[in-house]
């Protein structure tokens, strides 16, 4: 160890053996479960791509080669769907983040309640992602939700009708329960980011002159830019890959409008049961994941590299 | 100036009723139609409580249904995933955060890409891979596969506790002649427990709510876990609203409990004071 004081030329053979493979020691657990359930079933499921796999026909499993992205290249369907996923990422990553940094920004000035409030807009995070689903198409539900009877009564449309069959609006239905279901994971980042943030910064900042508006600037984002980089990152990932809300509230309908290209996924897996055009699907989301990826990647490293 | 003050103090509190509100409200109308008799669910639609409750509902489903199996299993899976994960995290969230060494890119690397590729892709290998070990239709089968799923998250989460607090706590206590595994386990862990608690209820709330592997892997009642029993009971009496919104308010309940005894570990700063004091 660095700050051992070594009297000894150098430390015996044996312990720097142990030294160097204390990190592995620490993380070859979670290593051995990931590569065991996650990385062996992802090669084999990229080599279903290429085969003609169908889970109930034992007669099935053949190679196909690249049949499946032929197909996939006149699939219409599955453009549609990428460019909901599009929509369906930035719109639900955007208003999740934004809502999130002013509740965190919101939650960090000390208050009489605090905790109970925290406890509370923390609370939807706890909700299953499937009810929430099931809760939000309920609220937009004309029959018994309250929401098409306020948007009537505020003249936001003709009549109370559900915006989730509505093609041009359905999207908003899953957005909308997304953004409240993904608001505390932002906030609740943000906000431990925030109070590790040395108080005595913000004092000093203060004594130097600084405003509010300049200490945020100067001590709050840039202390928050690693959190936000990697919670972005991951989060934007998570949510085009997230098909529970879409496939509880639309199925992908109406009219593939709300179809994005996991809940397609799915269709083709659970209602077809053709994993192999499954996979087929998921190894070009899986390329596309993998550029994104990499790009959030280079430009942190470039914002590092600078600082 | 003062006025000034006091106008923020006002929009900084109702900026946050906004929130409690927005927060609140689904699950609050979730509860009203649970406890709302079936022969007033369309006629009072929109109103914000019923002129008469009923926990008919919850009867039915405590007492005739097989939801508190379902509940059981949740449970079981949830908590045994929470512990697991969260003891694998510790452990690898501290390699990442302390040590420098040849393999950390990969090891980084493989875990960004385990959180990228979507799920559905693996239910097929998962499926043939775990049946001939006995694993499907298996609560054990459930705890492996969302230990997995859930335990590069949060290796990244407390990774990032760890990196809060600051190095010269354990080369103290090395210095002093304590191992690095001791000082991570006497020094370190304890003051991660905000970190920690965050773990296990991020994780405890994801397993709870997993549906898809569970709905794959699961085929009888016996080893079902809620959501799939909740599915399975909206599509046997899909227009049961009454019953359905019962039992979600019951699947709630272990999540919400757990979530509220740990909300407060979430966001607690604990190392500003150790370095400094």
């Amino acid at each position: 160890m660095m700050h051992q004081p070594m009297k000894h030329n150098r430390p015996p053979m044996m312990k720097r053996i142990a030294d160097a493979s204390e990190p592995y020691l620490y993380s070859a657990p979670a290593l051995i479960l990931i590569v065991a359930v996650m990385l062996v079933p992802l090669v084999v499921g990229i080599s279903y791509a290429f085969r003609d796999i169908q889970l109930l026909n034992p007669f099935s499993g053949g190679f196909v080669g690249l049949d499946h992205f032929r197909a996939l290249g006149q699939d219409q369907a599955f453009y549609g769907a990428l460019r909901n996923t599009l929509w369906w990422t930035g719109a639900s990553v955007f208003l999740q983040f934004t809502f999130g940094l002013i509740l965190a920004l919101l939650l960090d000035k000390p208050f009489y309640g605090r905790g109970l409030v925290q406890a509370l807009v923390f609370l939807p995070w706890a909700v299953p992602s499937f009810l929430a689903g099931l809760n939000w198409a309920w609220l937009f539900n004309p029959v018994i939700g309250p929401l098409p009877h306020w948007f009537y009564a505020l003249g936001l449309m003709d009549e109370p009708h559900n915006i989730l069959s509505d093609p041009h609006l359905a999207m908003w239905g899953p957005i909308a329960a997304n953004v409240w279901w993904g608001i505390p994971f932002f906030a609740i980042t943000l906000l431990a980011a925030l109070q590790a943030i040395p108080r005595d910064l913000y004092e000093a900042a203060s004594i130097d002159g600084a405003g509010p508006v300049q200490r945020f600037w100067s001590i709050t984002l840039p202390f928050l830019a690693p959190t936000i980089a990697i919670t972005v990152l991951l989060r934007t990932v998570w949510i085009s890959n997230f098909a529970d809300l879409i496939v509880v509230m639309t199925n992908g309908g109406p009219a593939d409008r709300t179809q994005i290209v996991a809940s397609y996924i799915f269709t083709q897996a659970f209602k077809r049961l053709d994993f192999g055009y499954a996979s087929a699907i998921a190894l070009v989301l899986l390329a596309l994941l993998l550029v994104y990826s990499m790009l959030i990647v280079l430009l942190r490293q470039t914002m590092l590299n600078k600082g | 100036m003062k006025s000034r003050s006091l106008l923020l103090t006002g929009a900084h509190r109702l900026a946050i009723l906004a929130y409690v509100v927005f927060a609140l409200f689904p699950l609050f109308w979730l509860l009203k139609v649970s406890v709302t008799p079936n022969d007033l669910l369309y006629s009072e639609g929109v109103r914000m409580w019923p002129s008469r409750m009923t926990f008919e509902h919850f009867n039915f489903v405590i007492a005739h249904s097989a939801f508190p199996t379902f509940f059981k299993n949740s449970l079981i899976v949830s908590g045994a995933t929470a512990v697991v994960v969260t003891v694998l995290a510790s452990l690898s969230g501290y390699a990442l955060s302390r040590f420098s060494f040849r393999a950390k890119y990969w090891i980084v690397a493989l875990m960004l890409i385990t959180q990228m590729f979507p799920l559905v892709m693996l239910v097929a290998p998962i499926f043939k891979m775990l049946s001939p070990l006995g694993l499907t239709n298996s609560l054990t089968g459930l705890v492996i596969v969302y230990s997995a799923f859930n335990v590069p998250f949060a290796t990244f989460l407390m990774q990032s506790f760890f990196d809060g607090i600051p190095k010269d706590l354990e080369e103290a206590a090395m210095i002093d002649g304590a191992t690095q595994f001791i000082a991570f386990r006497q020094i370190i862990l304890p003051l991660t427990l905000p970190g920690i608690a965050a773990t296990l209820g991020f994780v405890f709330t994801a397993a709870w709510s997993e549906l898809l592997f569970a709905l794959m892997l699961i085929s009888g009642n016996d080893a079902a876990t809620f959501p799939v029993g909740l599915l399975t009971f909206v599509s046997k009496f899909s227009v049961d609203f009454g019953q359905m919104m019962a039992a979600g308010v019951l699947a709630l309940i272990p999540a919400c409990l757990f979530f509220l005894l740990i909300q407060r570990y979430l966001v607690q700063g604990l190392t500003a004071g150790a370095v400094k004091g």
